[in-house]
């Protein structure tokens, strides 16, 4: 029944948290023993089934052609001729793609940093703190999808209320030229109180006679920040840059109700979409993407376990 | 989709217990430059939601004669406009059916790994908590498709669902939420659970009570506060949810409420007022549950961050 913290650590090898006195364990009663397997199989058999098995399979159906409707024994193997196909031909894959891009480099030198500085003016003692701070985190209790019909108050071309301020007539969702621009704007309204707000929390971790310390040396404000909080958010830091990397990807909700990703937004997510519940329904070639997906996000959720394993064991 | 990447964020270390002031006090002179730069920021972010609502106050005919920029024409036809037309009563109550089964699933399977990871240590520990958690981070669209065809292959008696198979079925949202939410949920409680001193479960076993009891009547209790902060979060996670159920949902009168919206919007004309309308119905759930849970939503968010 060793608890972690009671397990008998081999003294060869202290950075292993979890080096379980297997022995200890099996003195469970057989019941016991019953009832743990039946509370870790349900969860996972859930996670396995609908998470890793279709992850898996989506590798596996990317290798074929297939409408969907017939059995599996219509699946015409093809190799990687989706992949090839996608990279040469797709007309949408390398907007898509640059699209994806433009949105990851924008989330991180606008809403990101915006809402860092936020954070960091915000932990200190200010008067109406506590104000500010729900002003700027109310969006993130509001879907993307939802938020895109409140910015059409602001983008319609008719009714639109920036059009009304300056006299224009930009549509602003349908412009390809624009339109991108317009749903950025639109997501870092809601992405800069997230990160906020997971500043906020990594600086109440922060202890404050570091900040003082730093003061007594006579650093200045900007220098204290780069020099002392900075690298003490270390973990922080890499959270967010994986959480943005991840959401530019999956980048989905707010181009599908303005045009499900057409015309100037085309985005991965949405092209996967497109290819199954569209007019078309090619179930390899979508796999295929929805690989090429799959692919760039395991870099960063492995970074990203890397980062939580790392600290389980130190805990 | 999960609108967010839920955070389950290890974070720089607490050193003392938090009996800690704010980072510090400004200057006088850069203190109001600072609550001034604040209180601009704070309105202009406030602004999107305030013109949506006095915006779904005002008649269409009077702001289209009349520009925007107008002051009048207050009425309350829109609410109840949107309301019929967006058909949000049924959907609505989709949500509802959608989110309660599915926020409680979620708490009480991840619970259960929590307590397990929490209060064994297993040489798999480890890499049951990578399972769960990478789960969470995965793009929901690279399973679309294996999952799309499972769920049209399983077939659900009709009391269960008039579809006849999990598509169109509440069951299928209910458990895709639940995988998906799981591992944050996970993280969560199991960090809290460490927390929980050891001795509690060495007399509870020397009074014998089993595992279970362990965990439904011991463990459980003492977690509320977090299950409390998570139920919060996870509430309105799953009724913002869009992607699953815009997806999975092709029978129009089972999309929960965050996917009808598209009702409101006509082909060629949009009323934009009834899309205000509309677009306030949707938010006051999250918004009354924001307000009012505030302390839950924002120390749910952080709870994953900070190990107690």
């Amino acid at each position: 029944m060793a608890h972690i913290d009671e397990a008998p650590q081999p003294t060869t090898q202290p950075s292993r948290a979890v080096a379980p006195p297997q022995g200890r364990e099996k003195k469970l009663p057989a019941r016991d023993r019953l009832t743990v397997i039946v509370m870790v199989t349900i969860p996972l058999l859930l996670v396995l089934g609908l998470v890793w098995v279709p992850a898996l399979l989506s590798v596996v159906l990317s290798f074929g052609k297939w409408n969907g409707f017939g059995d599996l024994d219509t699946i015409e193997w093809v190799g990687f001729q989706n992949y090839h196909d996608i990279v040469t031909i797709y007309p949408a894959f390398w907007p898509a793609i640059q699209h994806n891009l433009i949105w990851l480099g924008f989330l991180f030198l606008i809403p990101t940093v915006l809402g860092m500085l936020l954070a960091v003016v915000l932990d200190r003692e200010m008067r109406g703190s506590r104000f500010y701070q729900t002003a700027f985190y109310m969006p993130v209790v509001l879907s993307l999808a939802l938020i895109g019909f409140i910015w059409q108050l602001f983008y319609s071309r008719d009714q639109g209320l920036i059009n009304q301020v300056f006299g224009t007539q930009v549509d602003w969702y349908g412009d390809p030229g624009i339109n991108l621009w317009a749903v950025l704007v639109a997501t870092a309204w809601r992405h800069t109180g997230y990160i906020m707000l997971i500043y906020l929390a990594g600086l109440k971790g922060i202890d404050a006679s570091l900040r003082e310390a730093a003061a007594v040396d006579g650093a200045n404000e900007v220098k204290t920040f780069f020099n002392v909080i900075f690298p003490v958010m270390r973990p922080i830091n890499m959270i967010v840059v994986v959480i943005v990397v991840i959401e530019s990807l999956r980048a989905f909700d707010l181009v599908w109700v303005i045009n499900k990703g057409r015309n100037g937004l085309e985005v991965i997510g949405a092209l996967v979409a497109q290819n199954v519940i569209g007019e078309a329904t090619r179930y390899g070639f979508g796999s295929a993407l929805a690989v090429i997906m799959m692919l760039i996000s395991s870099v960063f959720i492995t970074i990203y376990l890397r980062n939580v394993f790392r600290e389980e064991r130190r805990g | 989709m999960t609108t967010e990447t839920p955070v389950a964020a290890p974070t720089a270390r607490r050193a003392t217990p938090p009996a800690r002031k704010e980072g510090g006090v400004l200057s006088k002179r850069r203190g109001a430059v600072a609550t001034t730069i604040m209180a601009v920021l704070a309105l202009i972010w406030l602004f999107p939601l305030f013109w949506a609502l006095i915006n779904s106050f005002r008649e269409y005919d009077y702001t289209q004669a009349n520009g925007y920029l107008s002051f009048g024409g207050w009425t309350t036809s829109n609410y109840e406009d949107a309301w019929s037309r967006g058909n949000f009563g049924l959907h609505m109550r989709n949500s509802l059916l959608i989110t309660i089964p599915a926020v409680l699933l979620t708490l009480w399977l991840s619970s259960m790994v929590a307590f397990v990871l929490a209060r064994f240590s297993y040489r798999f520990n480890l890499t049951l908590l990578g399972v769960f958690l990478a789960a969470n981070l995965l793009p929901p669209q690279a399973l679309l498709i294996p999952v799309f065809r499972m769920f049209r292959e399983i077939p659900l008696p009709y009391f269960m669902s008039d579809s006849g198979s999990m598509l169109n079925s509440f069951w299928a949202l209910i458990l895709v939420n639940t995988a998906f939410q799981m591992g944050f949920c996970t993280f969560v409680l199991s960090n809290y659970m460490k927390t929980l001193p050891h001795e509690i479960y060495e007399s509870a076993e020397l009074d014998g009570a089993s595992v279970w009891r362990q965990y439904w009547q011991l463990t459980m209790p003492l977690v509320r506060p977090a299950l409390a902060a998570l139920a919060t979060l996870q509430v309105t996670w799953v009724y913002n949810e869009f992607f699953w159920a815009t997806v999975l949902i092709q029978q129009g009168d089972k999309l929960p409420v965050t996917s009808a919206l598209n009702n409101l919007r006509g082909q060629f004309f949009t009323d934009t007022n009834l899309v205000a309308a509309g677009s306030i119905i949707v938010a006051l759930p999250v918004l009354v549950v924001f307000f009012a849970l505030q302390k839950q939503f924002v120390s749910g968010l952080t709870l994953g961050s900070t190990k107690g």
